[in-house]
């Protein structure tokens, strides 16, 4: 029994039935409904011109936001609302606040990644119509545009506000009618190459974990920024999928006095303000990881359970003393999360099990948390390398420390001898230069187009000096590359 | 002829008009239909390229029955199944279609796929099982150099006797710079959609700068006549130079396999072959030898520029020749010998990109001034200043044109003053002393940009324009639509002839079978040429109109005349539609065509001398960095633009180009970086892991202006400017600010290696080597 996909387009219910689940959002709706607005620009998720927006119903209000179709599969709509670029003309073609701002302002010259930077702006706009340039320029990290030079859609931005909106209410009723209280499942065989694609997304932690029983060789989805690629770029044919996204007890943040927990399946967006209050510089690693895209969809889970060495989070995970929550029918474990990554793609997840949650100690008053990513381009772009450190200063000695590190080895890595060379040094006579030159001395990265091996070991040596600084009070002689000299 | 015209307010629409882009609303609402978007016939094929795994060797065997029979494949072509010319090449003949033996790069096309899905296509040519013969690739300037494999003799461009003037010389200076190449990354890739005619000739709508070719090289590849063949374009996402050869080779197999399966064919490249498979910025190593005297005024120089080629010849030599016409960039230089080595290598032939060589060529110049200011311990500016070209005798370019109506003086002069170069670069000095870890710099360059295409022949444009009897106008030329705002400027120009409102012209696809034999849509000469070509269209028919009126009326011509929709003859004024229909009753002709080349130009490769140009473009910007000592990054704090478009046609699109120009330029001087491994694989073939400037990497301060004294000295269209190009240059002053700042590290006694792109990791490498020459002088 195959389930047919539902969700909410231009205020109609939409049924899709006998598909292949791994067709993306952007496929559909271009070449089934026609509507060719939004464009496949990379087919990866980072230039945003298939950038649509999705309208999902939590706690009894609608909630939208921007994704990448280019790498969404067509199940991800299920019991959502679909909003494109033809959506928001009004009937009469007058145009959308957003639509006629960038017309004003001259937004678009070649056009081709308009339609995704008029979702990329809907989305903004319907959380704040007077933007700062901070927020215009967070909105927009995760849409390339190669001819304008930004300035006329960063105006089109600020003034989309002045425009009078007929914007509907959103129909919370109607996507209510399209929620299901039983799992989605999909079988589909392919007409051309013979083959069955099954697709089934788990609403309980129960029912996930009698499925991983029985099909523990199927691929788990969540956010699918990379399992997206596995199909798209590597064209990898997903016979077997379970995705993780509508299960219930992943998607909760549970804090309490010690610790932070986070459910595998919440995505960046969702767990940005916790880690936020957490600690500021991990949160601003957050804010520059992926895009508004990529955060809507991808999620801290995903990015651990994939093992890629150069996954954004990880480095600060590992400082911060994180521990992993694994479980499966036959019951659950906490392992450190360092310890999770055995070798270049190699995770310690066995048959039947699924990363469930993170659990974060909360740092305490003593700790110093200084986390540093270094890429070519500031924002949305993958780190070569990445720095990550909690020190736990008391009366002057370093009385703890933890190291994580990125990009300097095949997996996340703690950074053991370095932390020796710096665990109970007293700061006034600390000597920085020899913790730095145990630092390059653990690691061996490789050189690639993102950094040569010098430069990533040269560079994390430097952030562990600019955390000495933090910890000695003379980073405000540091200066900092990012916001703060943003406006000159 | 009334050149000078200001803004009608009579008419919406007419030339100074700040326009939207005639698409404008379509982009924003999707309605703008591009290639991919057209709707899918009954039996489309899509298809996919075979692509070599190897940079350089040898087919030994190749096995497609696998491919043939993957699901979903309908057709495999390869050499074999070519009827005319396997040569998709602009000029040389040495562009294959399909390699059949020598392979020259990783990503060369063998063999095309065609299926009922492009997912079926894509999958199917992975499965071509090749034996190849793999031979030592050159892949490098270096590799290249120690085989001798070039494209042609080293070319000389020289003036004087630069040799003998260095050795006299009282300070002297030598370096090197190399430049990265950079990738288009139009966000349309290349694409074509092809539908096969009942005489054996096919029509392709192709996303090109240059339909007129994608049309006489498909005739080639099929063994049919030009006329069988017609390519369309509405318009492109983007361009760039990216379309100006590369869409042949998509455009050549989609038509061959819609002519031999009589059926429609699309092909759409995925990103990353795209990345692959096309053409880029060549990259350079450039040498200097430079003598000057104590003000910093050149004396000599003499410059070696080397560049990667790749695999053929596609535009390399004039893009080559561009690099040499621009190393003065604004600067007489009384003793000059340029060379320029054109080196051959098993990487994708490398092609036009914005600025054609020039930006290159440009960035030695600019190095050489700043370590002049370096040595002589003066501000940059002055050093720019002392060189800039002047009157006689200081006008002669290494080429032998003379520099008429040099403004550049004037511009650096406002830009210095609105941009408070001088006291900012007194608070920079400030902030260096008291900052350890951060670094600021700041840096003015110029640009001097010459405009015509420098092959003759291209310097050329048509257009057609219909009237119909209600008086609505449809227009046609041969200038294509990447974006840039060409057919609202041409409308404009048609508007203002006819003084009607802009909404009466039709603006419409450009398509070889309305104007032939068009040049590319590139050289930043579209609206110079086919506005101007437009324009002759239009005083055709409006010569037609004035005599049928002055007939009719019985009026003399020379009170006949257009305004305010209307044409006023003697004291009657007649709406333009009901003559038009009048005229249609008393059969005069109300269709016609326009002509234009461009006057003034010729030019002798031989000895690397003539009036190549018809004008120079002009522009100077300011930026002001910072950079983290520590790791490299950095970040454009403020830039300040002063560019002269003479009068501008529309000053909204014309700003358009300037900002998008020099964004593009930052990106291409910053984190653009092309890497490709020791195999000759690009590894930097998708968004993922090739970086163009986002929003936040625009400066947040960008104050951007028009040179209000602006006019062209040629009678060009209304004395505007062309536009396209020259920005792209002004982000030299975000490379030329990046070197200051590092050179801050050093105290400014030594010129600074670094080389573009400024990644973080060069900027780093750059100044970890000014700290070790700070240690070594302590």
């Amino acid at each position: 029994m195959s389930d047919a996909i539902r969700f909410l387009l231009g205020g109609d219910v939409h049924t899709v039935k006998d598909v292949n689940p791994t067709m993306t959002v952007l496929d559909y709706v271009r070449q089934t409904l026609g509507r060719t607005g939004a464009k496949e620009g990379c087919r990866e998720g980072d230039c945003g011109a298939c950038t649509m927006v999705l309208g999902e119903l939590r706690n009894g209000r609608v909630q939208y936001r921007a994704v990448n179709t280019c790498i969404l599969f067509l199940p991800a709509l299920d019991g959502k609302e679909l909003v494109t670029v033809e959506s928001l003309s009004a009937g009469d073609g007058s145009l959308h606040p957003v639509q006629q701002a960038m017309v004003d302002k001259h937004g678009s010259q070649c056009g081709f990644c308009t339609p995704g930077i008029v979702m990329a702006l809907y989305e903004l706009y319907l959380n704040d119509r007077t933007p700062d340039l901070d927020t215009v320029n967070d909105a927009l990290a995760g849409n390339l545009c190669r001819c304008t030079g930004y300035g006329p859609i960063i105006a089109a931005a600020q003034s989309m506000g002045t425009y009078t909106s007929n914007d509907a209410e959103p129909n919370g009723a109607a996507l209510k009618d399209i929620q299901r209280d039983r799992p989605l499942t999909i079988t589909h065989e392919s007409a051309d190459t013979e083959q069955t694609f099954h697709y089934v997304a788990p609403q309980t932690l129960t029912d996930l974990h009698d499925l991983l029983e029985k099909s523990p060789k199927a691929t788990i989805l969540a956010g699918g920024t990379d399992v997206g690629l596995w199909v798209t770029k590597r064209l990898k044919d997903l016979n077997s999928i379970i995705d993780v996204t509508r299960v219930r007890e992943l998607k909760q943040i549970i804090e309490s006095k010690r610790d932070l927990t986070i459910g595998a399946g919440v995505t960046y967006t969702d767990l940005f303000a916790a880690i936020q209050s957490l600690h500021p510089s991990f949160g601003e690693l957050v804010r520059r990881l992926g895009s508004v895209q990529v955060r809507n969809s991808g999620t801290m889970g995903g990015n651990i359970a994939n093992g890629s060495p150069i996954g954004d989070s990880m480095p600060a995970l590992i400082a911060l003393g994180a521990t992993l929550i694994v479980s499966s029918k036959n019951g659950t474990r906490e392992l450190p999360i360092e310890d999770f990554f055995i070798a270049y793609g190699e995770q310690d997840l066995r048959p039947g099990e699924i990363l469930e949650r993170i659990r974060i100690p909360k740092p305490s008053a003593s700790d110093k948390i200084s986390v540093y990513k270094i890429s070519k381009r500031f924002d949305q772009d993958i780190s070569a390398a990445c720095l990550a450190v909690r020190a736990t200063i008391r009366q002057g000695t370093v009385a703890d420390i933890r190291i994580g590190v990125g990009g300097l080895a095949a997996i996340p890595k703690r950074a053991p001898a370095t932390e020796h060379a710096l665990r109970g040094a007293a700061l006034a006579d600390l000597d920085i230069e020899t913790a730095c030159r145990a630092l390059r001395n653990e690691f061996d990265p490789i050189s690639d187009m993102r950094a040569s091996a010098e430069y990533r070991l040269k560079a994390t040596q430097s952030c562990l000096y600019k955390a000495y600084l933090e910890w000695t009070g003379e980073s405000q002689a540091l200066g900092v590359i990012g916001r703060d000299h943003a406006h000159g | 002829m009334r050149m000078d015209s200001s803004a009608n307010p009579k008419i919406r629409g007419g030339v100074r008009q700040a326009l939207t882009h005639d698409s404008a609303a379509k982009h924003v609402s999707g309605g703008a239909i591009y290639i991919d978007d057209m709707p899918e016939e009954r039996g489309l094929l899509h298809l996919a390229f075979g692509k070599s795994e190897i940079a350089n060797g040898k087919i030994v065997s190749m096995d497609l029955s696998q491919v043939r029979s993957s699901p979903g494949v309908e057709l495999v072509l390869t050499a074999d199944d070519i009827p005319g010319k396997n040569d998709v090449s602009p000029i040389a003949g040495d562009d294959l279609l399909f390699a059949d033996k020598e392979l020259s790069f990783v990503g060369q096309s063998l063999f095309v796929v065609a299926a009922r899905e492009r997912d079926l296509a894509l999958k199917a040519a992975q499965r071509a099982e090749i034996v190849y013969a793999s031979g030592e690739p050159a892949l490098t300037i270096a590799r290249a150099s120690e085989r001798g494999s070039v494209l042609e003799d080293p070319q000389v461009m020289e003036r004087g006797n630069a040799p003998a003037a260095l050795q006299h010389a009282s300070h002297r200076l030598a370096g090197k710079l190399c430049i990265g190449g950079q990738d288009h990354f139009y966000l349309e890739g290349q694409v074509c959609h092809a539908i096969p005619d009942e005489d054996g000739g096919v029509l392709v709508h192709s996303s090109t700068q240059n339909p007129s070719e994608v049309q006489e090289i498909i005739a080639r590849v099929l063994s049919i006549p030009s006329h069988a063949v017609a390519v369309e374009v509405r318009r492109m996402g983007g361009g760039f130079g990216g379309k100006e050869t590369q869409p042949a080779l998509l455009a050549a197999a989609a038509a061959l396999v819609a002519v031999k399966a009589k059926r429609p064919a699309r092909f759409r490249l995925d990103r990353d072959d795209d990345m692959i498979m096309t053409g880029k910025r060549h990259d350079f190593e450039a040498a200097y030898d430079v003598a000057f005297d104590e003000s910093g005024s050149l004396m000599a120089a003499d410059i070696t520029l080397s560049s990667r080629c790749g695999c053929s010849a596609d535009l390399s030599l004039a893009v080559n020749d561009r690099a040499m016409f621009h190393s003065d960039n604004a600067y007489y230089i009384p003793d000059v010998r340029i060379t320029s080595h054109r080196f051959k290598t098993n990487t994708v032939s490398n092609t036009a990109f914005r600025g054609f060589g020039g930006p290159q060529g440009m960035m030695v110049i600019e190095r050489i001034m700043d370590e002049i200011a370096m040595y002589l311990e003066l501000d940059p500016i002055e050093v720019r200043r002392a060189n800039f070209y002047g009157k006689s005798p200081r006008d002669v370019t290494p080429y032998h044109q003379k520099v008429e109506e040099n403004v550049i003086g004037q511009i650096v002069q406002e830009l210095t003053t609105s941009s408070d170069y001088v006291h900012r670069r007194d608070e920079i000095k400030a902030y260096n002393s008291e900052n350890a870890f951060t670094k600021k710099g700041i840096a003015l360059t110029p640009v001097k940009f010459g405009i015509s295409f420098t092959a003759r022949h291209l310097n050329q444009a048509g257009a057609l324009i219909h009237l119909y009897k209600d008086g609505s106008v449809y227009l046609n030329h041969g200038g294509t639509e990447m974006g840039q705002g060409l057919f609202i400027k041409v409308a404009q120009v048609v508007a203002e002839e006819f003084q009607i409102d802009i909404d009466k012209i039709k603006i419409s696809s450009t398509t070889t079978d309305k104007v032939p034999n068009s040049s590319p849509t590139a050289a930043s000469a579209g609206s110079d040429l086919n506005g101007m070509a437009a324009r002759d269209a239009a005083t055709t028919l409006k010569a037609r109109l004035i005599a049928f009126a002055a007939e009719k009326y019985d009026c003399a011509a020379d009170l006949i005349s257009f305004n305010d929709n209307q044409v006023l003859i003697g004291n009657n004024a007649v709406p333009f539609e009901r003559l038009v229909e009048e005229a249609y009753f008393e059969r005069v002709s109300l269709s016609a065509t326009g002509f234009y080349r461009t006057p003034k130009i010729h030019y002798d490769r031989d000895t690397h001398s003539g009036h190549p140009f018809y004008y120079f473009g002009y522009g100077a910007a300011v930026s002001e960095v910072i950079i983290d000592t520590l790791t490299g990054e950095h970040r454009v704090l403020r830039t300040d633009i002063l560019h002269d478009v003479g009068k501008s046609l529309n000053p909204a699109i014309d700003l358009g180009q300037i900002e998008g120009g020099f964004v593009q330029g930052m990106g291409w001087l910053t984190t653009e970086e092309l890497y490709w491994d020791d195999r000759g694989e690009l590894m930097t073939h998708a968004p993922s892991t090739y970086k163009i400037p986002v929003c936040s990497d625009r400066p947040a301060v960008f104050n951007m202006a028009l040179w209000s004294k602006g006019r062209n000295p040629e009678e060009t269209i209304y004395r505007s400017k062309a536009v396209g190009e020259p920005p792209l240059m002004l982000a030299i002053s975000v490379f030329s600010a990046l070197t200051d700042a590092v050179a801050s590290v050093g105290a400014h006694r030594k010129m600074p290696m670094l080389d573009a792109p400024a990644t973080p990791e060069r900027v780093l490498m750059a100044v970890e080597e000014m700290r070790s020459l700070a240690a070594e002088a302590s």
